[in-house]
């Protein structure tokens, strides 16, 4: 089970986020909303183990580790995934090693035999047909030259081959076409599990229409203002952001976690 | 010790045994080289050219040869391992041919590939306009004209073709402190060829090395240069080309030994249509200095050039780059583009890349950039979010930086040779090569 207690986070002396609280059992699937700059990402990036921005309060307590003393690689093989909302490029580094390096990494960690080249390639292939990613990515540079969509199959890609225990997707929906939103939406429900846990954060309420939360949460100036159902997304979906704003200065914000 | 006068000295010493000392042309060059070095003296950072560069030091500089080496064969065994057998070999040894390890597969009729003391012996008059003079060069060229005691012949007789690639090795051992090499070749019209230079060997040596290209109409010239000497080397180099009509010359510069290396990389245009790539890379660290000057000259229209050069600079060493482009008003629809970009490893790490185009025509299409940084960040916590370990991801952000200007080799064996090279150079080579 993920727990955030009171999570503070600044960058450059900016707070972001102010007093998050969220519990994540596991199994459980929750939905992240909230208009730009409410810092759904600084969330994303704090709990990879981004170093720019600093946590200046609060715990997050996973499975009884503190999982802020971790650094990121150690957070990623305990089990950790983030998807990007912005995939990285990385020129000269072909996706295939770079696939190959990420899955061994975690797998040396968990105990199991490195794959071979072989098996690790079999594997891969059958994972890009799930994602609709043509073989021909596995030998382009990592997210080089890749359209939106492309980098986020890419994502969901990786996902499914590290096999995390708490995954976090940043906006993996946006800029997505409907047929791109369903495969990632299917990669996703593909995964779901009772051991593994998913935060999905998202700006529109339509990849809610494929992914069903356990519940959806809004943010606002980096703290959670309202948790619920389903219903709250339509809710959002219906009236927009703007009555958060409003009403998030007027409620205190506190004691918004999920169970 | 090495003041101007004593390598005077040592001209006058040396001037009778030096190949083609019998060859009045020669006598005469060599005379009017010297005669040039003495009246240049060093480089210093007066001269524009050398800015970042200075070699006044060399005044002062003690020379020494290794005072124990591996023997060339065992070195030259080594080498030879990931190559075909079908690739040819010519062999010098501190800065003179050695024909015992040589080992030259058949060549097409047509095709000429013997040392430079062996063809001045035969047939001086083959190599008299490939040779070159003195007049307008810089004194470490002079120097090599005046004190050059061997190097590569090449002739490329009218569209012949050489299947495999020829390398010269060049292996500094216990017999010289200074060695002076000079590589001469000349591809007739629509001939084609690789040569590989390897610069290799121990020692506080002093070393020159001038290789001219004379590319005719249509010919093809690919030329590698792998410089990993002792880190106690100084090595200063010239590649000197000339391209007539549709001629494509490509030359590769990976700079990775010696304590201080320059190489000046020259190219002309001088006819419509040609091509040209100038590609590099060199990894300095320590307290060493690596300098590239390269020069392409658009003399006329339809030319295109690429030109890619990319540094890895640790420690306290500096990578210098200056790359010049000149594009003549007659040279309309030039096409050129040229970039420099650096990675620096450390805080004290320094590196200076200044691109210049002059361009004099108006229809042209020419573009360059240079940068100097560090790893990029995103990318390292991008590795690190997939269980990269930091060390390892930094090292394989290294890497793949540096392997992009090696993936331009267009030949198989080279490419992988550069490649494997580069690796064993870098920190955590084992797990990078476990995954390529
Ligand atoms: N590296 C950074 N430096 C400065 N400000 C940042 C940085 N990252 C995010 N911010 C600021 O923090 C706020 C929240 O950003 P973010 O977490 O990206 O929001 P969201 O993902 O909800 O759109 C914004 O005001 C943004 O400008
Ligand atoms: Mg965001």
């Amino acid at each position: 089970m993920l727990k955030i207690d009171n999570l503070h986070a600044a960058v450059d002396g900016k707070a972001i986020l102010n007093g998050l609280n969220l519990e994540v059992k596991d199994g459980e699937v929750h939905a992240i909303m909230g208009p730009n700059g409410s810092g759904k990402s600084t969330l994303a990036q704090v709990l990879a183990g981004r170093d720019t921005f600093q946590v200046t309060g609060g715990a997050v307590d996973w499975d009884g580790t503190d999982l802020l003393a971790l650094p990121a690689e150690e957070r990623a093989r305990a089990g950790l995934f983030l998807a990007f909302q912005y995939p990285v490029e990385i020129p000269g580094v072909s996706n295939a090693y770079f696939l190959k390096a990420a899955v061994n990494a975690i797998r040396r960690h968990r105990g199991l035999p490195e794959y071979d080249a072989m098996d690790f390639l079999s594997r891969v292939k059958a994972e890009m047909k799930a994602v609709g990613m043509r073989e021909e990515f596995l030998y382009r540079s990592v997210n080089e030259g890749f359209s939106g969509g492309e980098k986020k199959r890419n994502e969901v890609l990786q996902m499914a081959l590290l096999e995390p225990k708490l995954a976090v997707l940043d906006e993996t929906d946006s800029g997505l076409d409907i047929d791109a939103l369903r495969i990632v939406a299917e990669g996703v429900n593909r995964l779901r599990s009772p051991e593994r846990s998913m935060i999905v954060i998202t700006h529109y309420q339509r990849l809610l229409d494929y992914i069903v939360p356990d519940q959806v949460h809004v943010l606002s100036h980096g703290r959670i203002v309202r948790s619920g159902g389903r219903e709250l997304a339509l809710e959002l979906e219906e009236h927009g952001y703007g009555w958060i704003d409003a009403g998030a200065k007027a409620a205190p914000a506190t004691g918004a976690t999920g169970g | 010790m090495n003041a101007i006068d004593t390598w005077v000295a040592r001209h006058r010493e040396r001037a009778a045994t030096l190949p083609g000392a019998a060859v009045p042309w020669l006598a005469t060059r060599r005379h009017d080289a010297i005669e040039r070095f003495a009246a240049l003296g060093w480089p210093t950072s007066r001269l524009e050219a050398w800015r970042h560069t200075s070699l006044a030091f060399l005044e002062q500089h003690e020379l020494a040869a290794p005072e124990a080496a591996p023997h060339p064969a065992t070195t030259l065994a080594a080498l030879r391992t990931g190559f075909d057998d079908g690739d040819h070999w010519l062999v010098f040894v501190d800065g003179r041919a050695e024909p015992a390890l040589s080992v030259m597969a058949a060549v097409p009729a047509g095709v000429t590939i013997c040392a430079l003391s062996e063809a001045l012996a035969h047939r001086p008059e083959a190599v008299e306009t490939a040779f070159g003079t003195a007049r307008d060069a810089a004194a470490p060229h002079a120097l090599n004209l005046a004190l050059c005691s061997d190097g590569a012949f090449v002739h490329l007789a009218r569209g012949t073709a050489l299947e495999h690639p020829l390398h010269l090795v060049f292996i500094g051992a216990t017999g010289a402190a200074d060695t002076h090499v000079r590589n001469l070749i000349v591809a007739e019209a629509g001939s084609e060829a690789s040569i590989v230079e390897h610069h290799l060997g121990g020692g506080a040596t002093l070393g020159t090395v001038v290789t001219r290209v004379q590319a005719a109409q249509d010919a093809r010239v690919t030329h590698v240069k792998l410089q990993r000497q002792d880190e106690r080397a100084i090595h200063l180099a010239q590649i000197e080309a000339s391209q007539a009509r549709g001629a494509h010359v490509a030359s590769h510069s990976l700079s990775f030994g010696a304590r201080l290396a320059r190489n000046d990389i020259h190219t002309r245009f001088d006819g419509e249509g040609c091509e040209a790539l100038l590609n590099g890379l060199y990894h300095v660290d320590g307290r060493r200095h690596v300098d590239h000057h390269t020069l392409i000259e658009h003399a006329h229209p339809l030319g295109t050039s690429r030109e890619h050069y990319r540094g890895l600079v640790d420690g306290n060493a500096r990578g210098v780059f200056a790359g010049r482009i000149i594009v003549a008003q007659d040279a309309q629809r030039t096409d050129a583009i040229q970039r420099c970009d650096n990675l620096l490893l450390s805080k004290l790490a320094e590196a200076d890349a200044r691109p210049e185009l002059e361009i004099y025509a108006d229809d042209v299409k020419c573009a360059h950039g240079a940068t100097v940084g560090q790893i990029d960040e995103d990318a390292l916590f991008y590795l690190r979010t997939r269980g990269v370990d930091e060390t390892h991801a930094r090292q394989l952000l290294t890497y793949a930086f540096a392997a992009e200007v090696i993936e331009r080799i267009a030949q198989d064996s080279l490419r992988r040779h550069a490649r494997a090279t580069l690796l064993a150079r870098l920190p955590g080579s084992a797990l990078l090569e476990e995954l390529l």
